[in-house]
């Protein structure tokens, strides 16, 4: 972790600007991800979530935050969510909300859990379920840009149908010899499935991840005890704490709920 | 509500009502210990762990654990508030206050008007010292009677439960006064100099 300690950017005002849904994707069967339209979207980069706020026609109003699914270069704001049961918001974003919709916005919010073409490789990201998400965004940046770092994704889901963005992380590994993807189902694997079960252990991390030598850049994403576990490993194989970035979803912390 | 966009079909599923008192604007209530932290969780033996206040580069104070817990012990119970949104009712911490480690090491007066906290895994966040005098502010080491978990901060972490929660920095091992301001952490990446709930103060120009 780098610490600054000078004081920072000119202080610019993140202002709540309305946001359009354009399009709605289903992702799995509990994760849809929002195309949005945001007039002046001042850019973001890779990592970054933002804030949204819904207003109920009674005035009530609720905010989360999401993490940024679609890279710097993409032509539309896309969040990805996940409907956590009980949830006051993420139900309403998953189930109500259809196209033309409206919410407000602000960001981008977060310059830690940031990665970019210019901080080079190798790239190791590590995603539980919806953690995947600002990991995606990351891969996304890499794949728009020539001259790629070396990239693994350990991809832990519970089950094949839980995967998320499947069909694209295939496409982009297919035609991408420096990037790796490895899933690891948790607690149900279909027939004749080849990949990994289980969570991600130790010896897992230790067969598949760049030696601390190569220097790699760590981002660690998914539930609390997930991140927990993942960097307390990392640490253990050598990897100095100082480079393993971590984004944890509490079970009812803002980023999740 | 001039200017405000109403999100079709959007309602509130709160089952409880919580005073507007107790809870600041655009916080909601949980009843879980979200855990959030840019890095591994230090893992920090108590043999190892020493507590240290220093103005500028020199040593006013350290301590080490058994030291540290000889200290006068204070217990407050506080609502806590998460930049990321969700708010805690009626915590409870032990601690020393930052009054009785300036008592302990004979000041009484503060020596500068900020302070930085310096924590393991290279963690920092910037306080203005009148927030933490007249028991504002304390190194807290238990939460619910319990020694703090090492996710939530333990051994010791900071406890400035009027402000949002990233300023109670965790696993804190120095207090540095400071003449000037300056930025710690998450200062640096955009979030709010002070970090004021009730004043909504997430981000930089709130």
């Amino acid at each position: 972790m780098t610490v600054t300690e000078t004081a920072a950017q000119p202080v610019r005002r993140l202002k709540w600007q309305p946001a359009q849904v354009r399009e709605i994707v289903v992702e799995t069967y509990r994760v849809k991800s929002l195309l949005l339209h945001v007039a002046n979207w001042q850019g973001h980069l890779s990592g970054q979530h933002v804030d949204i706020r819904l207003t109920a026609e009674d005035g009530y109003q609720a905010q989360r935050s999401y993490s940024i699914a679609s890279p710097p270069e993409g032509e539309s704001l896309t969040l990805t969510v996940e409907r956590v049961d009980n949830g006051e918001v993420s139900p309403y974003l998953v189930d109500d909300l259809r196209a033309g919709d409206q919410f407000e916005l602000r960001g981008p919010i977060g310059g830690y859990f940031v990665w970019t073409a210019a901080m080079g490789g190798p790239l190791y990201l590590i995603a539980g379920g919806s953690g995947i998400v600002p990991l995606m965004a990351m891969l996304r940046h890499r794949d728009r840009r020539n001259g790629r770092a070396p990239a693994l994704l350990l991809y832990s889901s519970r089950s094949l149908e839980d995967v998320i963005y499947r069909e694209e992380l295939d496409m982009m590994a297919r035609g991408d010899p420096d990037l790796r993807v490895i899933h690891t189902l948790s607690r149900k694997q279909p027939e004749g499935w080849i990949g990994r079960r289980g969570r991600i252990d130790k010896a897992l991390l230790a067969e598949t991840c760049f030696p601390p030598e190569q220097n790699p850049k760590i981002f660690v994403c998914g539930s609390t005890p997930f991140v927990e576990d993942v960097s307390r490993f990392l640490v253990e194989l050598g990897h100095d704490p100082l480079t393993i970035k971590t984004e944890r979803f509490g079970p009812s912390g803002g980023q999740a709920s | 509500m001039d200017g405000i966009t109403i999100s079709r079909g959007f309602r509130s599923r709160r089952q409880e009502q919580t005073p507007k008192n107790r809870l600041p604007p655009g916080q909601y209530v949980t009843t879980d210990f979200p855990v959030l932290s840019a890095g591994p969780t230090p893992q920090i033996k108590l043999e190892d762990w020493t507590f240290a206040l220093q103005l500028g580069g020199s040593l006013l104070g350290k301590w080490n654990w058994a030291e540290f817990e000889a200290l006068p012990q204070t217990t407050i119970k506080t609502d806590i508030h998460c930049v990321t949104k969700w708010s805690k009712l009626d915590t409870t911490w032990q601690g020393v206050t930052f009054d009785d480690l300036l008592q302990a090491v004979g000041l009484t007066e503060p020596p500068a008007p900020y302070i930085m906290a310096h924590c393991d895994g290279g963690y920092s966040t910037n306080v203005p010292v009148a927030d933490l005098i007249g028991s504002q502010g304390m190194i807290a080491t238990r939460y619910e009677g319990l020694p703090i978990p090492p996710a939530h901060g333990g051994p010791a972490r900071l406890l400035v439960p009027h402000l949002y929660f990233w300023k109670s920095a965790k696993w804190i091992r120095r207090l540095r006064f400071m003449e000037k301001d300056q930025r710690g952490f998450w200062e640096s990446f955009g979030y709010h100099n002070y970090g004021d709930p009730w004043k909504e103060q997430r981000y930089d120009g709130d």
